[in-house]
């Protein structure tokens, strides 16, 4: 094997609870003036290690996923790798050009055209201006905005929008890509042409991307390697399909309900506090039988919104495959904004529709434009598991993922 | 890959150290540069009707402005000189600084959302506003030649200093880079105490009124121009009506007082801009 065009090496990373807080010269001065008065100093909140000793090496030309439950370290990993940020302790190696795409349409100006956008952003993100114009065209050509280059962005709509900036960050020629969950937003049609292209970047053009996602379909059909980062730490590291099938494994040692741990990091507009599966009798279950309905019973707190918000909840099979995704698109323009308030949601799912099996639940929040999610705020996946068994289900258990089964009849 | 890539290493890890520029990152991010200058510039008269023409027009109010309140209602000194020439003479170095600080002195908070968000060296912010304001700063320049010009032609009271005014473009020059280290130096301070922004226009206000704009040095008394005299501003401002008008008061110590300070002041901001980019998306 050649050298690693990204080596990380014992990587920790450190963020002082107590510190954060300290943004004003008031507190400082307090602080400084009850030390000097010989007062032990405003018990510190703590430190939190995002990361500890992390250690992995990516070849040039692999495409490597980083998955793991949220608050595992992922994006923090990512933002050192983008320079956002500095590590606390120990260093990486980077032997190539780093483009990062950590939020769709990053330094996208409002007021500006989308052809004066595409070279801000480009600008941004660290492209020649030269490089840029030789792109021009396959990136107008790739976002479908052709008729809208002259038009402010302001005006797009969001679709338009994120196409726009996925096609800037995915035409660069950087020699590493880093990219963080961007597909989780723009319609379906469009998440599979961006994927299409990250297979592109990688097999025919022999770059290498870094792609972190809790799309596990995604990233055992795209990725060669994949990094499961667990509180903070490396947990396994090897070819994709195996690391995902693990981590599904273990995930599915879940229960049927969940509480958010009282130290968690809270960094949404919008998160979530509680979920549970409930049988049909309201009782929080982890095996529901085949014959009866569940539901997903969601409560997340509101925080600084803005514009009206989605919940969805997704049902995944055993190999990470999304079944079903659930939005509440309708109830999200009734139920409006307004921060501060907690949210009880119930998504209730009729008997018989999955065949008996493991299952797991997502959920997340988004912000809407419209009816599209343009901004994801919080997203868990998978979050709880639970098991369909097979009482009431006659058929043999075996091929296909629904449990409706279809009334035969014989005219004659 | 078409492209001459050089297998150029870099190591990320803790760094330490009190300075630590790096130019050459700084110059592969130059097209940035050109093209947040000219964001600056197309994006602010977006939706306007007079466009730029708001840069020729501000000026002029403003001398207008200081012409009617200090020259015709509180009568003060204009050291002989025609109080609207005087006026709008005083703010040409003035604002180009005022513009500068008033845009990029809080350039963290301003810009959090890219800079959580993707990476390029921070300097480039205030270096493209520092490049940016020069556009509005070179068309204030010929407003006040419209005025001034004319009116020189007949003037016997007063008249241009050649040597000063060839020196000018190094005051601009001297403006610059001290505009730049106080907005490094706010921007670095503010991006951990957030008390600074709300202090700002203020400071800029204050600012101005102890800087000799709308006042000659000569009206002060011994105490307030040696302290005046720790301004770095003073000579600047007080250097561009002795270059047009052959009036005012600059003198080796003032400008080696002004030269100390404002490399000092670029310096500390240097400093303390570094050390808020490396912990500011930590503390956001």
């Amino acid at each position: 094997m050649s050298t690693p065009i990204i080596e990380v090496r014992h990587v920790a990373k450190r963020y002082q609870l107590g510190g954060i807080g300290l943004t004003s010269l008031r507190s400082e001065f307090e602080r400084w003036w009850g030390a000097a008065r010989g007062r032990a100093p405003v018990a510190d909140a703590g430190e939190f290690w995002a990361l500890r000793d992390v250690s992995f090496d990516v070849q040039r030309g692999e495409v490597v996923g980083i998955i793991g439950r949220n608050g595992a370290g992922k994006s923090t990993l990512l933002k050192i790798l983008s320079e956002i940020t500095e590590p606390t302790s120990g260093e990486i190696r980077l032997r190539g050009q780093v483009a990062s795409l950590l939020e769709v349409g990053t330094g996208f100006h409002p007021e500006l055209s989308g052809r004066e956008n595409i070279y801000l952003n480009g600008a941004t993100l660290g492209m020649r201006r030269a490089e840029i114009t030789r792109k021009f065209d396959e990136i107008v050509a790739f976002a479908e905005v052709e008729k809208f280059l002259d038009t402010p962005v302001k005006r797009y709509s969001s679709g338009m929008y994120v196409r726009l900036a996925f096609a800037v960050a995915a035409h660069l020629e950087p020699e590493i890509l880093i990219i963080d969950e961007v597909l989780a937003v723009g319609d379906h049609a469009f998440q599979q042409k961006c994927l299409g292209k990250m297979q592109d970047v990688a097999r025919t053009e022999g770059r290498t991307v870094l792609f972190v996602s809790h799309n596990m379909a995604a990233v055992s059909r795209l990725c060669h390697r994949a990094v499961h980062l667990a509180g903070g730490g490396v947990a396994a590291v090897g070819p994709a399909a195996e690391v995902v099938s693990a981590y599904l494994a273990k995930a599915t040692e879940a229960r049927g309900a969940w509480t958010r741990p009282a130290d968690a990091i809270r960094r949404g507009k919008v998160t979530f506090s509680a979920a549970r599966v409930r049988d049909a009798a309201g009782v929080a279950i982890g095996v529901v039988p085949h014959s009866d309905g569940f539901a997903v019973e969601l409560e997340c707190q509101e925080h600084a919104t803005t514009a009206p918000w989605l919940l969805r909840v997704s049902i995944y099979d055993a190999h990470g495959h999304e079944l079903l995704a659930a939005e509440d698109t309708a109830a999200a323009a009734a139920r409006g904004v307004q921060p501060g308030r907690t949210v009880r949601a119930r998504c209730v799912f009729p008997p018989g529709l999955l065949k008996p099996g493991t299952y797991t639940v997502g959920v997340s929040a988004c912000e809407l434009a419209g009816d599209r999610p343009v901004a994801l705020y919080e997203e868990h996946e998978p979050l709880l598991a639970f098991e369909i068994s097979p009482q009431g289900y006659e058929a043999r258990v075996g091929r296909g993922v629904m449990g409706v089964q279809p009334e035969w009849t014989f005219p004659a | 890959m078409n492209q001459t890539a050089p297998t150029h290493e870099r190591v990320l890890r803790p760094r330490r150290g009190i300075i630590a520029l790096d130019l050459a990152r700084l110059w592969h991010y130059r097209d940035l540069l050109w093209v947040l200058v000219r964001r600056d510039f197309v994006a602010r008269f977006q939706q306007t009707v007079l466009g730029p023409l708001w840069f020729v027009l501000m000026p002029l109010m403003q001398a207008l402005a200081f012409t009617l309140i200090f020259g015709k209602g509180l009568r003060t000194s204009t050291d002989g000189l025609p109080p609207f020439l005087f006026y709008q003479c005083g703010m040409l170095g003035w604002s180009y600084f005022a513009n500068v600080l008033g845009t990029s002195g809080n350039s963290f908070q301003a810009n959090s959302a890219v800079f959580t968000k993707v990476y390029f060296p921070r300097l480039i912010v205030p270096l493209s506003v520092v490049i940016g304001s020069l556009a509005p700063f070179v068309l204030q320049v010929l407003v006040f030649l419209a005025f001034y010009v004319p009116a020189a032609l007949g003037a016997t009271a007063w008249h241009a200093n050649y040597l000063a005014l060839a020196l000018l473009p190094l005051a601009v020059a001297q403006a610059a880079v001290f505009a730049l280290g106080v907005s490094l130096l706010t921007s670095g301070l503010s991006a951990k105490y957030r008390d600074l922004q709300h202090g700002l226009p203020f400071l800029l206000q204050l600012w101005m009124f102890a800087t000799p704009v709308i006042y000659p040095l000569s009206n002060l008394g011994p105490t307030a121009r040696a302290v005046a005299a720790l301004n770095p501003l003073t000579p600047i401002a007080e250097g561009f009506r002795v270059a047009f008008f052959g009036v005012g008061t600059v003198n080796a110590r003032l400008c080696a007082v002004s030269l100390a300070g404002t490399l000092l002041v670029f310096v500390a901001g240097l400093i303390a801009f570094q050390r808020a980019e490396r912990t500011f998306a930590d503390t956001v």
